[in-house]
């Protein structure tokens, strides 16, 4: 059947589980410890993308937008939980007796913050997708829209210092929920949270994948017309899954923060945006591993290469979206497949096994 | 008499959709013509300005360079464009969505390769000094500068569109946006005009290039600034539409002029997407239609 | 009329100006196997467009007492409205079971969708059963030959337990053997539901039509049975282009479009 062997999938994920959670805090350093929890955070956000991009068919080129939201949502909390009774430092700096913008207020409470950080890119999602999936936006349009939404928004928190930080952004957050973050054992829990959301992630796609759902998003993504046919509205489809990895995103951002302990624009723009999509395009947009696998490597680079041979890192990212996209579409998770089949075919004609095991990377 | 408050945005923004319309007009053609968006449209854009500089550099005269700039930078990032089609997108037919993200790729490559020639405060364009007065017209004193974009917009889409009407080229590429099946059969080399058209688009975002850096001189970014504006017009007025695309540029450099007046610069960009967003509510298809046959 | 018919009445289409279907009224019921022909470009998938919501149509088409046209396309499916393409469209990444799954989808409840397919649904057994795919189950549809294809087609509609089957050109492309395969079972269908065939295939409509209509310019040009509509000497002239000259029989001699390069060409 299309998905060969779910339980095989299902132990990886458990590997997988082990490696984050167990060995990597054994063997790495803090710092590199610190990088992964990093990574982890980018690589929830791909799960999302390859949900809605490549089982989806929707090119979602804004995901910054809603880990901007997470990120946000939790940098004002840690700002406020760092500042106590106070107003934050970089606003006293720009307008000294000015109160707390109204928005701010509500993120005093962690359970708020929660909320938010699930419900707002639920709902901007939502609302969002509504609105361009029922009037039938697709393709490109679908995805120079998401891209200039996250435009937009980094361009108006650039603009917003004294609500938002602009472009310096929100940082020195002290405390993560009343743990001292400047503890190790406390940085330990906060990858230790990030790399379980990450493993979590992995668990609700593989269950969609392999649900009758997932078959749904599939066909709709090849052939949207016929399952209006079937009597099935894709456009409810479509924004399941684009909900889903947009609450992803957010999710990552949410963690990114106080892992990486800076929030800033440049995070969140277009470059940022096209950067999530880089992993997801490298590993395999429509495998299972492929997205987070991806945006990890893509992750490493850009924060060791990108800081110390920045001219060459970008020329790297724009050749591996050339290359990637250009020869092998549905990135190197595909590649054990493709020399299997190599190796079968001088023998005989292609079986249907090899096609079967090739549904689950799936040309666009 | 100055110009008025209320008039003031009418005139910036019509100068400032003259220039989109210069960006949008190439990709207009491309994307009519292919299906396929090139991010890398922006990047053209940059080096019709870059294109602008170097001429300069050898015919220091700015009132003689910029007239020469122009043909210059049409040919140069027509050049790129011929090259990137023949290259990398003539390979991924029907694959539109892959396109769009390869050509991110380009864009990528061609904007580090622009900051590592060029210096990274980007290098300025001499205005000409026949663009520096003001002119009269009802009273009021318009920029010669802004006047210079409408009129060579203006040109543009005026030289495009004859060309596409009355030349047998121009049909051939009517045809194939049209009904590309259908030209390939009644023996339209469907490669070949895929090819002049990605010229020509390419060539067109060379020319929005140049005047772009008379306005705000060049850097290595300047291109990323208006592939996004310049597809959401192209989204707004049709795909493969003239006329729409006029009226979306203007429409959509007005009003983003009228928001940054009354608002700020960078709230004005997203009530702009916000309009679009809505707009494309009303009529997903764009400003004008041609209507096809097809499931979708 | 029954209450379960489908009753289509002075049927308009206009494209920009160009009046694909003008005034068309037919109507089909449970029994019968319904043909509507005519020469290309007559409005026959205009027609089926119109009815199933793809094509914007003034008029009327009721399914029993409900009217299908202003309905978006996924409700009026839900009515019970199923139908074909003219390029035979199913999901070529999911296997047999799949599209047939999900055809039979929407009977159940949206939470079940959350959950992986256990077994396979007696529905769709039946409908293995019926179109001979059972072999085929575990096949990506996208290598299924040309006529396994549209009776895949044929079993999501009745997984999907439509009660309307609008089947556009359903034996294009078959071979002889294949056709009387294809005519048998949709008699069979037929038995329950409401079959109707535009088909350009004159010995396949001799063979399996019960009552047929003949479309023209986006006009009715003649209804009836098949002796009827052979004996219409307009129906020859259009066919034909000599009024009068033909017969019966040279009307059986009409050559069949080459199925096969028609597809593709429209839809
Ligand atoms: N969306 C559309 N826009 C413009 N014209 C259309 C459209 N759909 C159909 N037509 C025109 O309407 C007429 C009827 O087309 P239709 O496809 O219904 O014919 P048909 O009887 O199915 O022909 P065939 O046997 O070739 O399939 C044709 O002239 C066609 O060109
Ligand atoms: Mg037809």
């Amino acid at each position: 059947m299309t998905k060969p062997k779910p339980w095989l999938s299902l132990s990886g994920i458990g590997v997988f589980a082990v490696l984050l959670l167990a060995v990597a805090p054994l063997v790495l350093t803090d710092h590199w410890l610190n990088n992964l929890g990093k990574y982890c955070c980018w690589a929830i956000a791909a799960v999302g993308i390859g949900l809605a991009w490549g089982r989806g068919g929707m090119l979602v080129m804004g995901q910054g937008v809603f880990f901007a939201l997470g990120a946000y949502a939790m940098a004002m909390h840690l700002t406020l939980e760092t500042a106590g009774d106070r107003i934050p430092g970089f606003m006293v700096l720009y307008d000294p007796l000015a109160p707390l913008p109204m928005f701010w207020e509500p993120f005093r409470s962690a359970g708020f913050t929660l909320l938010a950080i699930v419900l707002l890119p639920v709902l901007l999602a939502g609302l969002l997708g509504y609105a361009l999936f029922k009037r039938r936006v697709k393709g490109a349009y679908f995805a120079i829209l998401t891209q200039a939404l996250a435009v937009a928004l980094a361009t108006l928190i650039s603009s917003t210092i004294r609500e938002t930080g602009g472009d310096t952004g929100l940082s020195d957050f002290k405390y993560f929920f009343g743990f001292v973050l400047n503890d190790p054992a406390n940085k330990l829990m906060v990858y230790l949270i990030a790399a379980a959301l990450l493993i979590v992630c992995l668990l609700a796609v593989w269950q969609l994948y392999r649900s009758r759902f997932g078959e749904l998003l599939v066909a709709t993504r090849d052939a949207e017309e016929r399952v209006r046919f079937l009597g099935y509205d894709p456009a409810n489809v479509k924004l399941v899954a684009f909900v889903v990895s947009a609450l992803m995103a957010s999710i990552g951002g949410a963690m990114f923060v106080p892992i990486v302990g800076i929030i800033t624009p440049a995070e969140i723009g277009a470059a940022a945006s096209v950067l999530m999509i880089a992993g997801v395009a490298l590993g395999g947009r429509a495998s299972l591993f492929g997205p987070a696998l991806g945006a990890m490597a893509v992750g490493w680079g850009q924060s060791s290469l990108g800081s110390t041979w920045p001219e060459g890192w970008t020329y790297i990212l724009g050749l591996l979206f050339i290359v990637v996209i250009l020869f092998l579409p549905n990135g190197l998770s595909s590649l054990p497949a493709r020399f299997a089949a190599a190796r079968r075919r001088p023998a005989e004609q292609p079986a249907p096994a090899i096609a079967v095991a090739e549904l689950e990377e799936v040309r666009s | 008499m100055h110009v008025d408050a209320l008039i003031a945005p009418l005139l910036n923004g019509s100068a400032q959709g003259a220039l989109l319309l210069l960006a949008a007009l190439g990709l207009s053609l491309t994307f009519g013509q292919m299906g396929v968006i090139n991010m890398a449209h922006g990047e053209f854009l940059m080096i019709g300005a870059f294109a602008a500089y170097l001429v300069q550099q050898v015919i220091v005269a700015s009132g003689l360079s910029i007239p020469v700039a122009l043909p210059v930078a049409f040919g140069v990032a027509g050049l790129f464009g011929l090259l990137l089609e023949v290259t990398i997108i003539q390979r991924m037919y029907r694959r539109p969505l892959d396109t769009l993200l390869v050509t991110v790729g380009v864009g990528l490559i061609l904007q580090q390769a622009a900051l590592q020639i060029f210096p990274s405060q980007g290098v300025p364009v001499e205005k000409p000094a026949w663009l520096d007065g003001q002119l009269n017209i009802l009273g009021y004193e318009w920029p010669l500068r802004q006047l210079f974009t409408i009129l060579l917009a203006a040109v543009c889409v005026a030289a495009l569109s004859a060309w596409l009407k009355h030349t047998s080229f121009g049909r051939r590429i009517r045809a194939t946006v049209q009904n590309r099946d259908l030209a390939e059969t009644s023996g339209i080399s469907t490669r070949t005009v895929d090819r002049l058209t990605f010229f020509t688009g390419s060539g067109l975002a060379g020319v929005a290039g140049v005047a772009a850096s008379l306005i705000g001189g060049t850097n290595s970014q300047m291109g990323a600034q208006y592939i996004i504006p310049a597809f959401l017009v192209v989204a707004a007025g049709g795909i493969g539409q003239l006329k729409g695309t006029i009226i979306a540029a203007w429409a959509v450099g007005v009003a983003l002029s009228y928001f940054a007046y009354w608002t700020t610069g960078s709230l004005a960009q997203v009530l702009a997407f916000i309009l679009v967003i809505v707009f494309l509510q009303l009529r997903p298809q764009g400003l004008f239609t041609v209507r096809t046959r097809s499931l979708a | 009329m029954t209450d379960d018919s489908l009753v289509v009445t002075d049927l308009h289409v206009e494209f920009s100006g160009f009046v694909a279907v003008g005034g068309v009224s037919f109507d089909a019921h449970p029994g019968e196997v319904r043909f509507l022909i005519g020469p290309n470009g007559a409005g026959k998938t205009t027609c089926i467009d119109a009815v199933t919501g793809l094509a914007k149509a003034t008029g009327s088409a009721r399914l029993g007492e409900r009217e299908l046209l202003g309905r978006p396309v996924h409700k009026i499916v839900r009515l019970g409205i199923g139908r074909t393409f003219q390029t035979a469209s199913v999901f070529d990444e999911l296997t047999v079971l799949q599209n047939l799954d999900i055809a039979a989808g929407r009977h159940r409840p949206s939470v079940s969708l959350l959950r992986a397919r256990r077994g396979v649904e007696e529905s769709i057994e039946q409908a293995l059963e019926e179109t001979g795919l059972a072999g085929e189950l575990a096949t990506p549809a996208g290598i299924l030959s040309h006529g396994q294809k549209q009776w895949l087609e044929i079993a999501m509609l009745l997984v999907q337990d439509a009660k309307v089957l609008l089947l556009d050109e359903p034996v294009a492309g078959m071979s002889q053997d294949e056709r009387t395969a294809t005519g048998e079972l949709l008699q069979r269908i037929a038995a329950k539901r409401i079959v109707l065939v535009v088909e350009h295939d004159m010995d396949f409509m001799r063979r399996f039509a019960t009552r047929v209509t003949v479309l023209h310019q986006g006009k009715v040009l003649s209804q009836g049975t098949v002796a009827d509509v052979q004996a219409d000497p307009r129906v020859q002239e259009v066919y034909l282009g000599t009024a009068g000259a033909a017969t019966t029989a040279a009307m059986s001699a009409v050559p069949e479009p080459v199925a096969g390069t028609r597809q593709g060409q429209e839809d």
